[in-house]
């Protein structure tokens, strides 16, 4: 069957199963929108900017466990895009961009809307594409969701020309893709799982230390459970890896790392094995390299081979999708009818419960005081029982929200990680909240980061989406300040705002419910307002203590048994 | 130390900066840089010679897998291989020194690809890196007028070959 670029465009986001796509027109994709004007197959989300597409993708990435897809117009339409590609290549997320270009005969002629988006990308995706035939068109969008979902999954960008839209060929549909260069391993090598199991069964001082590569393996984080209790080993999480295993299981320790907790810390300072699931050994992660973990053994299961011996030497190197080699080890540990040494861990967890009664997140809410951030995150946590789904842009409230929420289940848990990008919060929150209708999504923001994406507002209302944006407004950039604070003698450069929006009236001015909150006896009131609504967002303005610092915290440089309590 | 990586790429447009791209983005330094196409002209094959140690290398190695349109990558440096590159040399040739000039060719198996008496030649001689440098000493008395030169071409010994 003949069809127009533009329609097969459509045709393979339909056998793709895309459901929802994240965009904005522009002059070189006019061909596309036509196409999806015609069609019902999936519903297109407007953005009010490009870099929200990115990121609302990004988040129904996460949510749903499917490829998120956006569609941007060529020239500022796709630089607007590049922050949001960055985001997602950073923390592995898996999405397809599709940018449109001005008429290939007009490439290289500096045109209206002209950018070479193609050179622009290529270090901010996995890979990327100019499509030069319309013939090509349904391979490459194959192609471009293979590459973004397979092996460690990532953003992949699709350029395409004006008039490959509109120029028509014969629509041949591949079935399979198949690209000899490209070949993600997923199983482990049989002979290192063995050994793996040996050291796991015999460790004294064990440590699991998971990231969002569980997240990117569906279902790998009941494994993830199942092997912490079969070798009665703590686990601690990355950032990226929250949600991994349920809060309240006692084999957690909490996050580790630069605002980890202090048994996180001192376990992975002190154990003697380190098993790296899905993680990569961010400088945010170790602090000081050559004192980090330095009695241990390393196991480092990835399926990027490029993340292993990077920055920590891993002893004992595991090439392969987590969910399958958590599996595989599981299953030899079956085998051997493994048990774990079960005299040195009984030690090993007095430790850890010691370094546990620290309680190194407390904190002290005085009831006629101002309002602590923590508090406001604890109290969310309650009001949902752990269970909502919870995005962040990036600064303080993003830590104490990593550190106070309490996350039960996998897939809740969506914060801008590697790229730390401010404005991520709110379209990501937006695009969990397209994936998730009856779900409830709570954006947790700070003064400064909802302004980098607010104009999304006006997406949420015209999408009915009822998301509920905290902000913990501390009238500073908080973690800008905490820094000058710490490190720069208190000279507060550019740190403070003394000219922040009324913020409730700038959330019903989009058409949403604002609602401020500046003593703690309104809080609870408020918050069981907000979650209630169904049908608009709101958006909490929290006042909270103005220089409440984040604590633990490993200054940057230092050794992770090196952290400031408080 | 010196390594010289052999690769096997998709032959498409933008592969080359793909590879060249990932060097500089990641801080490492390539020092000469060979591409062609082979007889199934959809692989280009490469020679890139770069330098660092043991734990950049292997960085290196994994990211340049890392890329998709990427087949194959094999440091050879450790194992028995041959390198050669090629110098094309425009030199002064007076007729008072062109039999020297000619020895000088004959001596190192290079060819006269352009003669003109008493005025220049173009010689063309290929060798190992090291070789090429000692030619370019030797012809520096004559006068260069201009010259051009290859990073090495790299394959390993024996009767494997190394293919997709």
């Amino acid at each position: 069957m003949k069809m127009t670029g533009a329609e097969i465009f459509v045709e393979c986001l339909r056998r793709e199963g895309v459901e929802t796509i994240f965009g904005y027109p522009g002059g070189s994709v006019l061909q596309i929108y036509d196409a999806i004007f015609k069609q019902d197959h999936f519903k297109h989300y407007l953005v009010r900017h490009e870099q929200a597409a990115l990121h609302a993708a990004n988040g129904y990435a996460r949510v749903s466990g499917k490829c998120g897809v956006a569609l941007v117009t060529s020239g500022p339409g796709a630089t607007n895009a590049v922050t949001g590609l960055a985001d997602s290549l950073a923390d592995s997320i898996p999405t397809v961009c599709f940018s449109g270009q001005v008429p290939s005969s007009l490439i290289g002629n500096d045109a209206f809307q002209e950018a070479d988006i193609v050179g622009i990308t290529r270090s901010a995706t996995k890979h990327n594409f100019l499509v030069k035939r319309v013939e090509d068109l349904a391979l490459i969008i194959r192609q471009a969701f293979h590459i973004a979902t397979t092996g460690r999954p990532g953003p992949v960008l699709v350029d395409i020309p004006k008039d490959i839209s509109i120029d028509v060929c014969e629509f041949v549909w591949p079935e399979k893709v198949n690209m000899r260069s490209y070949q993600p391993v997923t199983k482990g090598h049989p002979g290192q799982i063995k050994k793996a199991v040996r050291a796991m069964l015999t460790a004294k001082r064990p440590v699991l230390y998971s990231g969002g590569g569980i997240m990117n393996s569906i279902g790998s984080a009941a494994l993830l459970r199942e092997l912490s209790h079969a070798v009665n080993a703590p686990v601690t999480n990355t950032l990226m890896g929250l949600g991994g295993i349920p809060h309240e299981d006692p084999h957690f320790v909490g996050m580790l790392g630069m605002h980890g907790t202090y048994e996180a810390n001192m376990a992975v300072s002190h154990c003697d094995l380190l098993v790296a699931i899905g993680s990569r050994f961010d400088d945010r992660v170790t602090g000081r390299l050559d004192a980090f973990a330095p009695d241990a053994k390393v196991i480092h299961i990835d399926v990027d081979p490029s993340s292993i011996s990077k920055n920590i030497h891993a002893d004992l190197p595991i090439v392969g999708d987590v969910g399958v080699v958590l599996k595989q080890l599981l299953e030899e540990i079956a085998r051997k009818d493994g048990t774990p040494d079960a005299e040195a861990l009984e030690l090993w967890w007095e430790q850890i419960n010691e370094w546990r009664a620290k309680d190194s997140l407390g904190f002290e809410q005085s009831a006629d005081g101002a309002i602590k951030p923590q508090t406001v995150i604890r109290r969310v946590h309650e009001k949902t029982k752990g269970n909502a789904i919870v995005t962040t842009d990036v600064g303080q409230h993003q830590m104490w929200a990593a550190q106070h929420y309490g996350f039960n289940r996998p897939h809740r848990w969506l914060t801008s990680g590697g790229l730390g990008t401010m404005g991520y919060g709110l379209p990501a929150g937006i695009g969990a909240q397209v994936a998730m209708p009856d779900e409830k999504v709570v954006v947790f923001t700070g003064d400064s980061s909802i302004q980098m994406c607010s104009q999304e507002f006006s997406t949420a209302f015209q999408y009915n989406l009822p998301v509920v944006v905290i902000i913990l407004n501390n009238g500073y950039m908080g973690m800008v300040r905490q820094w000058q604070e710490m490190f720069y003698e208190s000279r507060y450069s550019q740190s403070y705002f003394d000219s922040l929006p009324n913020f409730v009236k700038l959330a019903e001015a989009y058409g949403g419910i604002g609602i401020r909150v500046d003593r703690l006896e309104e809080l609870d009131a408020a918050l069981d307002r907000a979650l209630n609504v169904t049908d608009r967002f709101v958006l909490l303005d929290v006042a909270v203590s103005k220089e409440e610092n984040v604590f633990p915290m490993v200054p940057a440089g230092a050794a992770l048994n090196e952290m400031v309590l408080s | 130390m010196r390594h010289t990586i052999t690769i096997l790429v998709e032959n498409e447009f933008g592969v080359l900066t793909r590879v060249a791209g990932l060097f500089s983005a990641r801080g490492y330094n390539i020092e000469t840089l060979n591409v062609a196409p082979l007889l199934d002209s959809t692989i280009s094959r490469m020679t890139l010679v770069t330098r660092g140690d043991e734990r950049v290398i292997e960085q290196i190695k994994k990211q340049l897998n890392k890329l998709v349109p990427v087949i194959k990558v094999e440091d050879i440096s450790h194992t028995v291989h041959l390198e050669r590159g090629m110098l094309m040399v425009k030199v002064k040739a007076p007729a008072d020194r062109c039999e020297e000039l000619l020895e000088l060719a004959e001596k190192h198996d290079a060819k006269v690809i352009d003669d003109h008496i008493d005025s220049h030649m173009i010689l063309e001689f290929t060798g190992k890196v090291e070789m090429l440098d000692d030619i370019l000493v030797e012809l520096l008395p004559f006068g260069i007028i201009e010259m051009t030169r290859t990073g090495p071409l790299g394959m390993r010994r024996g009767a494997k070959g190394f293919t997709v």
